[in-house]
């Protein structure tokens, strides 16, 4: 039987493959650019508030800091409890378009070990986790070989 | 730093009593630790509970509806004598948001003399959001999309450190091994035995590049205060109580650049260029410039170790020396127990974990008891002016300035 892909969360990301994308927003009137995207109100306060539009945020970034999680996270974070814990890292990006840093997952099977401040990354389409009917899907970020 | 009789033009409020409950895992209600501390300020101060015209709580989330709201549980578990009563949460700024409510009602005159509480029960592990499915709460987010605990933030936070200032986890280590040795001589502190460098590097990594012993526990724990209009403590026989000088509560300025617990990501800076300063950094410059002091005037300063990390980030962000010095100030001695500007003397987080909204109370209990010279094998010679400093989840910028 196969599950239904589902966003774990709506709108944040979308896209397969090299076209997959975080979505964020960005006021029409000052260009301040929001993740995650903010659809009521522009949050500069030097700005009256204009429209905000839904835009992809750049692919590429390179790494600002970097962690990983030993130990199992707690509710609502969803894991089998009956499996070892397996630690993933947790990669922040900085996107120089955006001015902005983006915490993220890293790719399955990357570790802190190979993974320096500075290091160009990518950002990939992933799996967060699946259950009956549903595979969640997230974004994640890989490094993309190139060192800074 | 002479007192101006307390006629209201520094905005000065009299610190009467301090008190506390040990730091512990004692498996009691919040109430009753909330209840030992405030009996502990009131004794201090010399005071009856039912002279007391207002009491402030600082709020747990704990115990179903939040803190039961907090001000009105304390005061009717010390018995209902009619007080004004505020309950106030602001996460890890709660205790501060307490002290600087008030404040706010000594110096507008609305109460001459307030009682402020916080105490807490802590879950075991690592902290967690709210329950139910809740998809516009950062916080909540943070968990179900990322699994990202606070300890990673931290770890986080300690990485780019070792990559923008070359700090090492021996120098993390250290913050541990000085604070553990401070929280040795504090019977209110949790953990009282001495730490080495080795004992941390063989503890187990949770985040990295952070282990177990640089990360600081959530405890059970209560801290109290009695605060008075100047006015009220000279008629009360106290010419030259503790006072507080400043509270800072300020928050961020957009665009926030620096990823803060529990966002996912930062603020844009595309548009607005962000301030020269981090919200850290302008948490401490609200609070000099209200007290009329700098970072050099300082005895001594309490600073949320969360991480022994983010020990080393707050003296540059209180301007104890400059932006990636920190390490270099820890390793000359300058924060230690006699050393230039002592930091948590009292063993910081490190030796307490945790009790959210008591914690910030608690902080300025240590200032009280060094600037009247009560701290014993923990005191800081001739202590004059000291700082706390901390920041709440999502903005809440908190710092005290105590004066005597």
């Amino acid at each position: 039987m196969s599950r239904t892909r589902t966003p774990v969360v709506d709108g944040w990301f979308a896209g397969d493959g090299d076209d997959f994308r975080l979505l964020g927003t960005r006021c029409s009137l000052c260009a301040s650019v929001f993740f995650p995207r903010e659809d009521a109100h522009c949050r500069n306060p030097a700005c009256h508030g204009g429209d905000l539009a839904q835009i992809p945020l750049s692919r590429h970034g390179r790494i600002w800091s970097y962690t990983d999680s030993r130990y199992r996270p707690p509710s609502p974070y969803v894991t089998n409890p009956e499996l070892p814990w397996e630690p993933y890292a947790l990669i922040a990006v900085e996107l120089a378009a955006e001015r902005i840093v983006v915490l993220g997952q890293a790719a399955p099977g990357v570790t802190v070990a190979e993974l320096t401040v500075g290091m160009e990354v990518e950002v990939v389409p992933g799996v967060l986790h699946e259950d009956a009917e549903t595979t969640w899907t997230t974004w994640q970020w890989r490094p993309t070989g190139v060192t800074a | 730093m002479a007192a101006d009789g307390g006629d209201g033009m520094t905005g000065e409020v009299a610190v009467l009593g301090a008190g506390m409950h040990p730091w512990g895992k004692w498996g009691h209600s919040f109430v009753e630790y909330g209840v030992t501390a405030a009996q502990a300020a009131l004794a201090d101060a010399g005071l009856d509970w039912r002279d007391i015209g207002s009491v402030v709580g600082a709020d747990t989330v704990r115990g179903g509806y939040p803190g039961y709201v907090a001000g009105a549980t304390f005061a009717k578990a010390l018995g209902w004598q009619g007080a004004r009563v505020t309950s106030v949460y602001a996460a890890c700024a709660s205790g501060a948001q307490a002290v600087n409510t008030a404040r706010a009602q000594l110096l507008s005159g609305l109460a001459d003399v307030v009682l402020v509480v916080g105490a807490d029960a802590a879950p075991k592990g690592f902290f967690r959001p709210a329950g139910g499915d809740r998809q516009d709460d950062p916080d909540w987010l943070r968990f179900r999309v990322l699994g990202a605990t606070n300890p990673t933030y931290f770890g986080l936070y300690a990485r780019r450190r070792m990559a923008v200032h070359g700090d090492t986890p021996e120098d993390f280590a250290q913050v541990k091994v000085k604070n553990s040795a401070m929280g040795a001589l504090n019977s209110h502190a949790r953990y009282r035995k001495r730490v080495t460098a080795e004992e941390v590097a063989a503890s187990a990594v949770v985040a990295d590049p952070l282990r177990l012993l640089d990360i600081c526990a959530t405890s059970d724990g209560g801290a109290a205060l009695v605060l008075s209009s100047m006015e009220f403590a000279r008629r009360h026989g106290a010419p030259d109580p503790v006072r507080i000088r400043a509270v800072s509560t300020v928050t961020p300025r957009y665009p926030s650049t620096v990823l803060d617990l529990p966002d996912i990501a930062t603020d844009s800076a595309v548009a607005v260029e962000p301030a020269a300063e981090t919200f850290r950094a302008s948490i401490a410059r609200a609070a000099y410039e209200e007290a009329g002091i700098g970072p050099e005037d300082l005895s001594l300063a309490e600073v949320y170790d969360l991480s022994t990390a983010l020990e080393l980030q707050w003296y540059e962000d209180l301007g104890l020396c400059a932006e990636g010095e920190a390490a270099k100030l820890l390793r000359e001695g300058a924060t230690s127990h006699g050393g230039r500007i002592p930091v948590n003397v009292s063993g910081g987080l490190a030796s307490f974990g945790e009790a959210v909204p008591a914690q910030a109370i608690a902080q300025v209990c240590e200032l009280v008891r060094q600037l009247r010279e009560e701290a014993g094998d923990r005191q800081v010679a001739g202590a004059r002016v000291g700082i706390t400093a901390n920041q709440g989840l999502l903005g809440h910028g908190s710092a005290v300035i105590a004066v005597r």
